[in-house]
């Protein structure tokens, strides 16, 4: 027990001297919280749309309008030309493009189809994509209303049934992406801090030669793992608590769900995190291999794969099977369950076996290894 | 974890039957896949002598001396050392055992007090006794005032020494240095023997590999290693006139580059190095070789200046040493 204190305290002492490091470890969960959570946003608005109006009728101008009065649009120009029009979208003053040819509100008046042109610039796929969806519902209203406005002019007595939906959105009610991004930052920031930060400080003795220094001394290889472990796992436990507090503070995030909760299934968590990160520690000579292993075979692949950013129902068969070896996949569940919707363990058992499965796979593999490299 | 070193003044705790050899080796051999970096090697270290492990890079020495202090489990043969199997007890040789490598394993961003207090703490020292050992240590190596001073800000012969001392805090009754003085200074390499010299006094075994001829004039026993074999084993005085098949002349003519090439060509010549401005020719014993020396050099028109029968240095025994060696498996070969 002793000698494992010795570990622990002589990590803390690196640390600390190392003030960088200490920073990096308490002021970069804070601080790559705030830039997340402002700035990492799926949220559309304001899409600067360039209108070519060439019929310039009461009808068109009041179609644009019905552009204009909601948030999510506003007119970058008004053009004569549709060759303005490609010229907004190519240097990217306008996101997307409405034309109303000329003769729109003659054909309306005519009761004639009256088509008009929608143009979306493709390389943003998720601003397109939203944008023309939002565009063709404020086009299909119009042309309801239009339909409506007929009946009522043509004295008919009883309009036409509708069936009507009442939308509600549970959990994030206003469709944050905040609100299901900063629950995500955790898990993210967790993995970063105690898998990385975790393989390079061994693999940092293993370059210095000092990791052989310790092996002749009596030291337990059990008493040297949990000696280097224990210090991540505590930056770890700060890290959840600063989170949670400045969710809270900043974004108004509290964790329904319990913040007990949390951190005790944060704790499972970390335990394959330090597992991963051991096991990296494994297969480095050097902190350089370390480093490019830790990020490129494990964190940015944990990342794409987890549904932090994708939608994991939106994947390939076959990676969705991949997904479930992803410790973050259950973690992200566990965080957005107990942030957003405040649910309880009752749900949130089966993420915690998983995870607690996984930990304990990983981390006894890593001892393993690390032991037979050891002796 | 209670500490369980032995003090070299006290007997020999748990360790069983050998109070005359500290290190037993018998066999040890070593492959990396097909390549046998120590090939049955065997031989013993007495208990209290400094023991060194002579050999050129590769030969060998580290991975044997990694093999002892448990770093390496071999791939045949056995050890014990302190008395105890290195392949059964390996913590019980643990505590019997100081190590230091020629990378210094010091935590660069911890200071010198840091350091000591780690390695202390690990070695199971602690209150009056850690204090004791610590001043011991920084007297040791010179570096009184120095205590808050960064580890990675001290130059080489320091954080050499206060290598060695973090390695034996605990007192270990057996030390292995694994080229101790790789890339520190004469000065700083002369004062490290005189600390090696000074623990060998009170008891200590040393176990230490180089490849500095005039560190190995220091050892009682040296050991040559050269392709994972062992080729000779003795004091310096006995390596040297266990060279009395060969005569070594020392020659110094006004061209010795051309001379060694003309003395290599003979068959009577066993080897030619050269020696500051002089070449040392080494002959198997015959009275006229000095004639033949001033000879065929004259033949070939080359002036010389003074040739005298020299008592071999250790450089010459392991020059020829090798050179056999190298004769043998070329015979072998062809």
């Amino acid at each position: 027990m002793k000698n494992i204190l010795h570990i622990i305290r002589k990590e803390f002492l690196q640390l600390r001297q190392d003030r960088k490091m200490f920073g990096i470890s308490f002021i970069a969960p804070v601080f790559q919280l705030i830039i997340l959570g402002y700035a990492a946003t799926f949220d559309v608005s304001d899409i600067p749309m360039a209108v070519c109006d060439f019929d310039n009728s009461p009808s068109s101008r009041m179609l644009i309008q019905n552009f204009t009065s909601t948030e999510y649009f506003r007119v970058a120009g008004y053009f004569d030309r549709t060759s303005e029009v490609d010229h907004q979208l190519d240097d990217g003053h306008a996101s997307l493009a409405v034309i109303i040819p000329r003769g729109f509100e003659k054909k309306i008046g005519a009761g004639q189809p009256a088509p008009l042109q929608v143009i979306a610039d493709g390389t943003e796929t998720s601003t397109a994509g939203i944008g023309l969806s939002y565009a063709s519902i404020i086009i299909s209203r119009y042309s309801q209303n239009i339909l409506l406005e007929s009946l009522v002019k043509r004295g008919s007595v009883t309009l036409p049934a509708r069936v009507s939906a009442e939308f509600r959105v549970w959990y994030n009610p206003e469709l944050k992406s905040r609100n299901f991004m900063v629950p995500g930052v955790l898990g993210l920031l967790l993995m970063v801090m105690t898998m990385l930060l975790t393989s390079l400080a061994i693999v940092k003795e293993k370059e210095l030669g000092t990791l052989e220094q310790l092996v002749v001394t009596p030291i337990k290889p059990y008493q040297l793992i949990i000696g280097k472990l224990a210090p991540f796992f505590l930056i770890g436990v700060v890290d959840v608590i600063l989170v949670v507090f400045f969710a809270s503070w900043i974004f108004n995030l509290p964790v329904k769900g319990g913040e007990l909760l949390l951190l005790f299934l944060s704790l499972i968590f970390l335990m394959t995190t330090l597992g991963l990160g051991l096991f990296i520690s494994t297969i480095s000579r050097t902190q350089q291999q370390a480093m490019m292993t830790a990020i490129f075979f494990f964190m940015l692949p944990m990342m794409f794969f987890s549904g932090f950013v994708f939608p994991i129902e939106n994947m390939p068969v076959i990676i969705q099977y991949v997904s479930y070896l992803i410790p973050l996949r259950y973690y992200f569940v566990i965080v957005r369950g107990l942030f957003l919707k405040g649910v309880g363990l009752d749900i949130l058992w089966q993420q915690a076996v998983a995870l607690l499965l996984f930990g304990g796979l990983i981390l006894s593999m890593s001892v393993m290894r690390f032991q037979k490299k050891l002796g | 974890m209670k500490l369980r070193f032995v003090h070299p003044g006290s007997s020999a705790a748990k360790a069983p039957v050998d109070h005359e050899f500290a290190v037993v080796v018998d066999g040890l051999t070593k492959n990396f896949g097909k390549f046998v970096a120590v090939d049955h090697v065997s031989f013993r270290v007495k208990r209290g002598e400094v023991f060194g492990f002579l050999g050129p890079n590769g030969a060998g020495k580290s991975t044997t001396i990694r093999m002892l202090c448990g770093l390496f489990s071999p791939t045949a043969g056995s050890a014990t050392v302190g008395g105890f199997d290195i392949a059964t007890r390996p913590d019980d040789v643990k505590s019997q055992i100081g190590y230091m490598s020629q990378r210094f394993s010091l935590y660069e961003d911890l200071t010198v007090e840091q350091n000591i207090n780690f390695y202390g703490g690990i070695y199971g020292l602690d209150g009056l006794r850690l204090e004791k050992r610590k001043r011991w240590a920084i007297e040791m190596a010179g570096l009184r005032g120095k205590e808050a001073m960064l580890a990675h800000a001290l130059s080489g012969g320091w954080r050499q020494r206060l290598a060695l001392g973090c390695s034996i805090l605990h007192e270990p009754p057996i030390l292995f240095l694994d080229e101790p003085t790789g890339g520190v200074d004469p000065v700083s390499r002369r004062n490290f023997w005189d600390l090696i010299y000074d623990l060998s006094h009170t008891g200590v075994t040393v176990f230490v590999t180089t490849h500095y001829m005039d560190e190995a004039e220091h050892c009682n026993t040296i050991g040559l290693i050269y392709n994972g074999k062992l080729i000779s084993i003795g004091s310096p005085t006995e390596l040297k006139h266990g060279l009395d098949r060969y005569a070594i002349y020392e020659v110094q003519s006004s061209s010795p580059v051309d001379a060694m090439e003309f003395l290599r060509r003979q068959s009577w010549v066993a080897e030619t190095s050269i020696f500051g401005s002089a070449f040392h020719v080494s002959i198997l014993n015959d009275p006229h070789s000095k004639k033949k020396i001033q000879q065929l050099l004259t033949k070939e028109g080359v002036r010389v200046d003074r040739i005298e029968q020299i008592i071999p240095s250790l450089e010459d025994v392991f020059i020829n040493r090798i050179a056999e060696e190298d004769a043998q498996r070329n015979g072998t070969i062809h």
